[in-house]
């Protein structure tokens, strides 16, 4: 297999002179970190007042774990390291009970998170003479801004089209010759099942490469997508505490996903010890940032679970490669790619005074996409026998949810006393999704 | 004005036979009923000689119900005649939220049951035209 890398120092260096790189930055994260209220705090409780307390990778261990409640806590600028003049962009995520949680990037960031992005789709083969039409959101949600600005680096031509609007997407992936593809796999089956529809057949494209990512899906799913479409698909893994996508990507090998090393300290953890578990086996994906100016994040707990590969890859990169996500520690859910957490959807029905206590969460297929159906009983009290307040409410309800967790509902009004009652949120969720 | 019940049901087998067990068991009669439909759910209304009653039984049982005033116009059993009662409705712009009518003796006497997005003034104005309206007692009567 042809062997292309956009940085083939960095990306086939040897392991201790990445491990040298990796115990440099450690402490100038760490400098950096202390600069922030939260770390400030934290890390002198535990110890370390400075990066001359850091000698070893191993005394990365000393450092308290990061979550996502810590984030939370931390909005709006507990953990802003730099001027805010000097920050030129923010992403935000909505947080698990409506508290959102924020990433400032300085133009320092923004090139660092490019630069990994491009490694990313060299290592698939991809290259300026690519044609790449971006299906991932842009905005607030990183898949979208974090791939585009990587293919431009790279020179490819970018078509930046975002999600949905079906009909278009085809067209253009046919009039512009899209070669590139980045989407979640849910919405590429979606667009597949809907080019004969729209007076296409797969050889009227000229589809070669499909970058996955925002979902879990299995390796069935992979062969399935490469078949039906005749391309190779990319797994791709980012979260936006990491910057977004460009975190790991798969290689030409297709066997993991590369985690580049040099910006990121990997550790897989059990979730319930805290220990780090061996390669190969499966446990919570911890990240240290390693460059990062603006929101350096310390032994972050990611919440996904995955397993570290032995082996080393063909590709000839020296980065380890991570699993594909296999789970997750807490009850997230993955919408169309959107994360959600049910406890925010709680909150939103719950302080609608016409709504009953008992909802229920029901996830189901609309084709091959993902439909969220929301459930809820109606308040008796509150009734006053009219149509029209129904409506509303349902509009209510749904309008609330959009502007929530940024995806359209469907929502159905119940009688009292009608959905299952169950103690605990987590059996308030019905997913009969098929997995990928 | 005379009382009609609503009922909030779900659109599957068996919610409309919940409401009328719950009715007759407690020797509730139904002159009258008609349903709203929207789709999963609808809303069912009835005119029945003990709205208060009937209310708070089904409410007993969890039902979500309410009770609401309606405006009900007596109609001579001939054609023609609900058209005029729209008409006048049509003439002072009163809009219609929901309406049923039914026959109470064929080629006689008639009724229409009327929710009203605006009720200030129609009673006068209905009268003026030579309608009459059936108020809570003779609606009674009518139950006899």
């Amino acid at each position: 297999m042809k062997k292309a890398y956009w940085n083939e120092a960095q990306e086939t260096s040897s392991r201790n002179t990445l491990k040298r790189l990796q115990l440099q930055r450690l402490r100038q994260v760490i400098d950096r970190a202390l600069k922030t209220p939260f770390y400030k705090a934290r890390l002198r409780r535990a110890g370390i007042s400075g990066s001359r307390d850091i000698k070893t990778l191993d005394d990365l261990k000393k450092v308290p774990f990061t979550t996502k409640d810590d984030l939370r806590e931390c909005y709006p600028d507990g953990l802003l390291a730099v001027d805010l003049k000097d920050v030129v962009r923010i992403h935000t995520s909505s947080g698990t009970t409506g508290t959102p949680t924020v990433i400032y990037h300085t133009r320092e960031d923004i090139a660092n998170w490019t630069e990994l992005v491009a490694r990313c789709i060299v290592a698939t083969g991809a290259s300026s003479k690519d044609v790449f039409q971006n299906m991932m959101s842009y905005g607030m949600f990183t898949g979208g801004l974090g791939l585009h600005y990587g293919a431009e680096r790279v020179g490819m031509t970018v078509i930046p089209m975002g999600s949905g609007n079906t009909r278009r997407q085809i067209q253009l992936m046919h009039d512009f010759k899209t070669t590139v593809v980045h989407i979640t796999p849910s919405y590429l089956l979606h667009i597949y099942s809907k080019l004969e529809e729209c007076g296409f057949s797969v050889s009227d494209l000229c589809l070669q490469k499909a970058y996955l990512g925002a979902e879990p899906y299995s390796e069935n799913t992979r062969k399935k997508i490469e078949e039906l479409l005749n391309v190779d698909a990319y797994n791709s893994y980012g979260l936006s505490e990491m910057n977004g996508p460009g975190v790991a990507f798969e290689c030409v090998y297709k066997r993991g996903m590369h985690v580049w090393e040099d910006a990121y300290i990997m550790e897989v953890i059990d979730p319930h010890t805290l220990q780090e578990v061996p390669a190969q086996e499966e446990g919570e994906i911890v990240f240290t940032t390693l460059t990062r100016r603006a929101t350096p994040l310390l032994r972050y707990r990611t919440r996904d679970l995955g397993f570290i590969y032995k082996d080393e890859c063909k590709c000839g990169r020296t980065h380890r490669r991570l699993s594909r996500i296999t789970g997750r520690t807490d009850d997230m859910l993955i919408i169309n790619g959107v994360n959600v957490y049910p406890s925010q959807i709680e909150e939103v029905i719950m302080r609608i005074p016409q709504v009953g206590t008992n909802y229920q969460i029901c996830l189901e297929k609309d084709g091959a996409l993902d439909k969220l159906v929301v459930k809820v009983e109606i308040y008796s009290k509150m009734f006053k026998g009219e149509l029209g307040e129904l409506d509303a409410l349902r509009a209510r309800i749904k309008e609330d949810l959009r502007a929530s967790i940024i995806i359209n509902p469907s929502v159905e009004l119940h009688e009292p006393g009608s959905l299952p009652v169950f103690e605990g949120k987590a059996k308030r969720v019905v997913d009969s999704r098929q997995k990928l | 004005m005379p009382k009609q019940l609503h009922v909030f049901v779900e659109n599957k087998p068996g919610r409309l036979e919940s409401v009328t067990e719950v009715l007759y068991k407690n020797g509730i009669n139904i002159l009258a009923f008609t349903i709203q439909d929207r789709g999963e759910f609808g809303m069912v209304k009835l005119l029945a000689d003990k709205p208060d009653q009937g209310y708070l039984v089904l409410a007993d049982k969890g039902f979500a119900c309410a009770v609401k005033e309606v405006m009900m116009v007596a109609i001579k059993d001939k054609p023609g005649n609900l058209h005029k009662l729209t008409s006048v409705l049509l003439q002072h712009k009163v809009n219609i939220i929901d309406a049923h009518g039914f026959v109470i003796e064929p080629g006689k006497k008639g009724v229409c049951c009327l929710e009203l997005a605006e009720t200030k003034g129609v009673k006068q104005l209905l009268e003026k035209e030579g309608f009459g309206l059936v108020d809570e007692e003779r609606l009674a009567e009518l139950l006899l």
